[in-house]
């Protein structure tokens, strides 16, 4: 009997004690994702705030006018601060980052000085403007080192926690490309001398015009599927599947879908007028048997049969064997920024794989444009003097406080960037100057080797 | 260096190089026939932006992605050779290229597959114009394939090859078994709390925003992204959103909050609620 007790007992308790582990170990476990959650954020962070920099500072580079560079070096101040804060979070307190973060800080107090003085009694000297350039160029060395660990970092699915147990252990054995690929960072930041990411304009439309010039009357669920049949070009319309929206949705639509094996169709359509404004078909694009050009031109077509008028094509790329257009609706030879539609094309048969006309609807409307006071060549002098202009073009875009303007869009290109200008065309602001990017060395593609190289010098 | 000492040490380049070499511009070879524009990557880009600087119209990187740089050099070389400036490599700007200039391919796409640091200037000894990209320990790849991959990609303005990586990982860890534009949609979910100002303003600050996915929180978010959250999250930064403009979305079987329920709802993709 009593050793039944005995037995009883020893058993539970040592089904307590595996209860209690087995929450510990939990416990420890979502700590340990908690604590790498916050290292994975500082340092992909870390990364974007080098990317944005570097733009500003090359944007900052492209800029004529008192009135944008202040802001703008008050922006680049402020990101210098945000990325000091995620080099602080980042467990390399056992290796010397320390190059890094002056190099940030060096870039910090450089554009705060110049952002509280009054730009217009005392502009950048020219050895100030050398200034920023090196540090452009810096900041795009550091910008690609960091990249090119990010890249690691993610293709390989490196941890910080065990970074940090490695730089606690000293051990040698263990993968440490994190660390070598901050110790090439390092290296690089060491090099410089002593002396020294906006989103698209498109579709970021800060004011919402809340479709208010939708036009047409409402339509029924059997309009809907009928004019979806068309849009997808399909014509069994026994597996289509239709729904509506909810309370929350800022546009009473209808989702149609429809799954075909490997394809797969969407459709948001408004109730009222029955317009599309997101398709979006999904299935394998084969080989490529289209050019870019050809896609556009398919794209086009598609464009026209869905009653977009007057669209000028204003951006294309190539992502795999998929073309994605964007289009700009034009007035009067004024290209409308806000109204834009983007088209998706696969290159293999030129089908229909995406569009997207949200903002154009939110937006669109017939506009009363302004007659310009300025002419082409006044709205030229606004533009930094430095930079070549290769294309000019006139346009609406929405300005920082979100009301329509009348511009004059000049590229141009300095120092081998490209950058779009905005100048008002009524009171010569400089509204708005962009860095045009767009293309990105393909670490993964070039040969294995080098990315890995880099890393073990 | 004499005549013939020049000729065994084009030949040696040659050797080295390793492939067939076109040594005279062949126009018939030249290009396939699609009219190349911007935004277009391959081996057409390639050849361009080498012919290109092969008469020093091109100073940037022979990298297969038709960017801006390559897009005023071509329209410099219409304007110096009198043809139409539209910055599209047409029939005529092609042959005019191809006359005009020389393209090494075999040269070219190996350095390309190398990974080296080159450049392509005509009348400069090819191998003057190259140097191993650090160490030069890069593997000694001799598969002399003709396909050769752009050693660039093109990425939508203001986003960064890992921003993607990052929002396809986080796609795939939430949504994973959802149908296509359910994908899309958490994507679009993410951008919208980019742009909105309630939620960080980097891509990587809300997804690792603590408690925010429940994908990052387990862990999940690790898991290796397939091809479709790819898809999807490029589509998401593309500008499509069937969300319809969604800050939120939650699963209504497994929602946990009350909270989440007073939102007003949008729609309902697959399994998820989407809500303002």
């Amino acid at each position: 009997m009593l050793r039944w007790i005995v037995i009883s007992v020893l058993a539970l308790g040592v089904a307590g004690t595996a209860f209690w582990g087995y929450q510990e170990h939990q416990e420890k476990n979502s700590i340990l994702i908690q604590a790498e959650n916050n290292y994975q954020r500082a340092f992909h962070e870390l990364s974007y705030h080098m990317d944005i920099l570097h733009d500003k500072i090359g944007t900052a580079l492209a800029m004529n006018s008192k009135e944008s560079l202040s802001p703008q070096m008050i922006d680049i101040w402020r990101l210098t601060s945000d990325a000091i804060s995620n080099v602080g979070q980042l467990p390399l307190t056992l290796m010397p980052f320390n190059k890094t973060e002056e190099f940030l800080s060096k870039i910090g107090d450089f554009t705060y000085r110049t952002a509280v003085r009054d730009l217009n009694k005392k502009p950048l000297s020219d050895k100030e403007i050398s200034t920023l350039e090196s540090l452009y160029k810096q900041s795009g060395n550091l910008k690609d080192e960091l990249r090119r660990v990010q890249n690691t970092v993610l293709e390989e699915d490196l941890r910080w926690m065990d970074v940090q147990m490695a730089l606690a252990t000293q051990d040698e054995q263990s993968d440490n490309t994190i660390v070598d690929g901050f110790k090439t960072v390092e290296k690089k930041v060491e090099g410089f001398s002593e002396s020294n990411v906006d989103s698209s304009l498109t579709g970021t439309s800060s004011k919402e015009h809340e479709y208010k010039n939708l036009k047409g009357n409402n339509i029924g669920q059997e309009e809907a599927i009928k004019r979806s049949k068309q849009m997808f070009d399909i014509d069994n319309d026994n597996k289509l599947k239709v729904t509506e929206s909810g309370k929350g949705a800022n546009l009473p639509i209808y989702s149609i879908s429809y799954n075909n094996g490997d394809e797969n169709g969407y459709l948001d359509m408004s109730k009222k007028g029955g317009h599309p404004l997101t398709l979006l078909v999904n299935r394998e694009v084969s080989k490529k048997n289209l050019s870019l050009n050809e896609g556009l031109q398919q794209a086009k077509g598609y464009l026209n049969q869905f009653d977009f008028d007057d669209m000028v094509s204003f951006q294309s790329n190539q992502f795999d064997n998929v073309g994605v257009y964007s289009f700009l609706y034009n007035q009067d030879g004024v290209r409308i920024y806000s109204d834009a539609i983007e088209v998706k094309v696969a290159l293999d048969n030129g089908d229909l794989l995406g569009l997207t006309s949200r903002n154009y609807f939110m937006n669109h409307k017939k506009r009363d444009i302004p007659e310009p006071e300025l002419s082409p060549e006044e709205a030229k002098e606004k533009v930094n003097p430095e930079v070549t202009i290769n294309e000019e073009n006139m346009a609406v875009i929405d300005n920082d406080i979100g009301e329509e303007v009348l511009v004059y869009e000049f590229l141009g290109v300095l120092e081998n960037e490209t950058y779009r200008i905005f100048i008002n065309a009524i009171n010569g602001k400089e509204e708005k100057v962009e860095k045009l990017d767009g293309t990105e060395i393909n670490f993964a593609s070039v040969s294995e080797g080098r990315v890995v190289s880099s890393l073990f010098p | 260096m004499t005549y013939k000492k020049w000729f065994l040490f084009t030949m040696l380049c040659f050797l080295i190089v390793g492939s067939q070499t076109t040594s005279s511009p062949n126009p018939a070879n030249a290009f396939t026939s699609q009219v190349i524009q911007q935004g277009a990557t391959g081996e057409d880009v390639i050849e361009l932006q080498a012919r290109l600087q092969y008469i020093g119209f091109y100073k940037g990187n022979i990298d297969g992605v038709f960017g801006w740089g390559t897009y005023w050099a071509l329209r410099n070389f219409q304007k110096d050779f009198g043809l139409t400036i539209d910055g599209l490599a047409g029939q005529k700007t092609k042959q005019k290229l191809a006359d005009a200039s020389n393209y090494d391919e075999g040269f070219v796409k190996k350095q390309i597959q190398k990974g080296n640091e080159f450049t392509y200037y005509g009348g400069v000894d090819p191998s003057k114009q190259t140097k191993p990209d650090s160490g030069g320990d890069a593997e000694q790849n001799q598969n002399t394939s003709n396909n050769v991959e752009p050693s660039a990609a093109n990425v939508p303005q203001g986003y960064s090859k890992n921003d993607i990586q990052l929002m396809s990982n986080a796609v795939h860890g939430e949504a994973r078994g959802e149908p296509y534009v359910g994908q899309v949609a958490v994507a679009s979910v993410i951008l919208n709390r980019v742009e909105s100002s309630t939620f960080p303003n980097t891509v990587s600050g809300v997804i690792f925003e603590p408690r925010a996915f429940t994908a990052v929180a387990d862990g999940q978010i690790w898991l290796e992204p397939n091809k479709t959250a790819r898809e999807a999250a490029l589509d998401a930064i593309n500008g499509w959103d069937p969300s319809g403009n969604a800050l939120y979305y939650f699963n209504p079987n497994t929602a946990t909050s009350d909270w989440i329920w007073s939102r007003p709802q949008i729609k309902k993709i697959g399994k998820h609620i989407y809500a303002k």
